[in-house]
């Protein structure tokens, strides 16, 4: 298929389209309502369903209901809308259910601003919703993976039976690049616990309360067996002149691109740099960042946050290496010029 | 032989009910399960279970069922219905569920006219949690967070869930029943089986508010208790069809 120009958001509409995903639950927030405006377009022409809730805690619950009636269902929002559905994602989690939750990242906290951000790493890797539970999480850097990772998103999500988000911000949503889509789509998973109506069958129950305390234990511990089969399996990271890098860089999603641009410039002036960037943001690739550090002298790990990625850059490296950090936020995006500012500094010190 | 003249409906299960004595929960769960049974659709109906007493309602319903977080049960059953239009789907909530924390999502399946039936429980009390009040709560009832008695002043007034939703466009039919006699047990009845009717032929959305007892958490015998429906919620909260889309209705 021939490459088109479009913009992410739009991008990632049409591939879970492509992905036959026909349902769709949402509601307007920016930097995402391209999704929704896409979707409210095609949905009717394919006999889909394109549903605006009253909010965002609404919607999550219609995804719930969708996807426990079995089908290929996702909503999309932007951090403050993702609040309002954390209560729903831990349901979704702990019932097992399937379906691709959305991000496109704005500053925060509270209302914040509009403008690019990563500022829900935490929530998306770490504390999404109460109890003990995790989403896969995805983290595109170009519009071809906003496409290319939101199909996969439904083959993993479909996979575990565990929500799966995409991670990405106004950046990558509201610009536009070349995007080929992958032409196979993930194959549907049959789903015989899907609530659908109990013909000739016994009930199947979609339920989020196990009162005795044994018996939630149990199916904790089968989550977490879950959780350690897709640490094992589906890790994924890229890395970028890493093998003989002095000084390794760190960074995620659109962040990731300024920061190979620094490394460019950095080479260019004789720097040994390189870069590592996680693609599953959960399961965190840890042994792929440890090895991509392998030989480096220290570490540097840009975020447009105020240093969140950053713990687990720690965990993973272990201290065997100084790490430093250079973060913005509130919309500010750091430039391949102040990261290789950043890059000298280390030069400098690490010579003594 | 003696002639069988009663049997257990084939859309409860066997299980016995964890409800106190006295408590409403075990007749409508009666009346909304013979509903589906008579109507020959238990294995095309999906039922959702909301937040409160009846969260097991699961365990006692024989069919398809997803449990929903407190108050979203219109949610769930909008997802649900918009992926089967042709199956059947009900919630069963209370009025903590429904009229307080569920507000929007109830008012607004209603709007959109979400075809589905919603059973809406109203005792004016969150039954689970022990008896604190609740928005239906009459004036002057005393609960555990209401010691005193409901005063309009610090807690507001009851709310007429029926009547406000039967002023939506999408809402298809509505009706406020009760259980305190066998004579309104059998209303209840019909109301129920006119609301999955209307979700039979398309119509719209269709609620039941059933007023019913919480002896338990009223401090009250069972007796007494369907006294004071009759007597003290009746004049708050008037039983009667308020709107209905149902052919014999009109």
């Amino acid at each position: 298929m021939a490459k088109v120009l479009m913009g992410g958001n739009e991008a990632l509409a049409e591939a879970a389209l492509r992905a036959g995903c026909r349902h769709f639950f949402g509601y307007p927030i920016t930097p995402q309502s391209e999704i929704p405006e896409y979707l409210a377009k095609k949905m009717p022409q394919l006999d889909g369903v394109y549903l605006q809730a009253e909010s965002e805690i609404a919607a999550i619950n219609m995804v719930y209901g969708a996807a426990g009636a079995g089908v290929r269902v996702f909503t999309a929002s932007s951090g403050p809308g993702i609040s309002l559905m954390s209560e729903g994602i831990s349901y979704i989690a702990g019932a097992e259910l399937p379906c691709v939750i959305v991000n496109i990242m704005r500053g925060g906290p509270g209302l914040g601003n509009i403008a690019p951000s990563q500022a829900d790493y935490n929530q998306a890797t770490k504390g999404i919703g109460h109890g003990d539970f995790h989403l896969i999480v995805l983290a595109p850097n170009s519009v071809q993976e906003m496409a290319d990772l939101t199909m996969l998103a439904f083959q993993l999500a479909e996979e575990y039976r565990n929500p799966a988000m995409i991670l990405s911000d106004g950046l990558l949503g509201q610009m536009m690049e070349p995007v080929e889509f992958n032409e196979n789509p993930p194959k549907e998973k049959d789903k015989p616990w899907a609530t659908r109506g109990a013909k000739g069958r016994d009930p199947n129950i979609i339920n989020r309360l196990l009162i005795e305390a044994e018996a939630l234990q149990k199916h904790n511990l089968k989550l977490q067996e879950k959780y350690q089969l897709i640490k094992e399996t589906q890790c994924r990271c890229e890395s970028y002149l890493a093998e003989d890098a002095d000084i390794l860089l760190a960074a995620f999603g659109s962040c990731s691109r300024m920061a190979k641009s620094a490394v460019e410039m950095a080479r260019s002036r004789g720097i040994k740099a390189g870069l590592v960037r996680p693609i599953t943001l959960w399961p965190f690739p840890e042994k792929e960042v440890a090895e991509a550090a392998k030989g480096a002298k220290a570490c540097l790990v840009t975020e447009m946050n105020e240093g969140q990625m950053l713990l687990d850059i720690r965990l993973a490296l272990k201290g065997r290496i100084p790490i430093h950090f250079l973060g913005k936020s509130g919309g500010i995006i750091p430039t391949p010029g102040e990261i290789l500012e950043e890059i000298e500094r280390i030069e400098v010190n690490l010579r003594g | 032989m003696a002639e069988k003249i009663a049997a257990r409906t084939e859309a409860l299960t066997e299980n016995p009910f964890h409800y106190c004595p006295g408590c409403a929960h075990g007749i409508i769960h009666r009346l909304v399960a013979e509903t589906i049974e008579e109507l020959g659709v238990r294995e095309k109906t999906v039922g959702v279970a909301s937040v409160g007493c009846s969260v097991f309602a699961y365990n006692y319903f024989n069919m398809d069922m997803q449990q929903a977080a407190h108050g979203r049960a219109p949610a769930v059953a909008t997802g649900i219905k918009r992926v089967l239009p042709d199956n059947f789907v009900f919630t069963y909530q209370g009025d903590g569920d429904l009229a307080a924390i569920g507000t929007a999502e109830i008012v607004h399946a209603a709007a959109r006219g979400e075809n589905i039936t919603v059973i809406f429980v109203n005792n004016t009390t969150y039954g689970m949690t022990g008896g604190q009040s609740a928005p239906t709560t009459i004036l002057g009832q005393k609960t555990t967070t209401t010691p005193y008695g409901r005063d309009p002043h610090v807690n507001g007034y009851p709310m007429g869930v029926s009547e406000m939703l039967s002023t939506l466009g999408g809402v298809a039919h509505v009706s406020r029943v009760s259980i305190y006699s066998p004579a309104q047990v059998n209303r209840a009845k019909r109301a129920i089986k006119k609301a999955f009717e209307v979700q039979r032929e398309k119509k719209g959305f269709s609620f039941v508010e059933v007023l019913a007892s919480c002896p338990t958490n009223w401090r009250m015998t069972p007796q007494d208790a369907l006294k004071w429906i009759e007597e003290k919620m009746l004049p708050i909260y008037p039983l009667g069809e308020f709107k209905t889309a149902a052919e014999e209705g009109k």
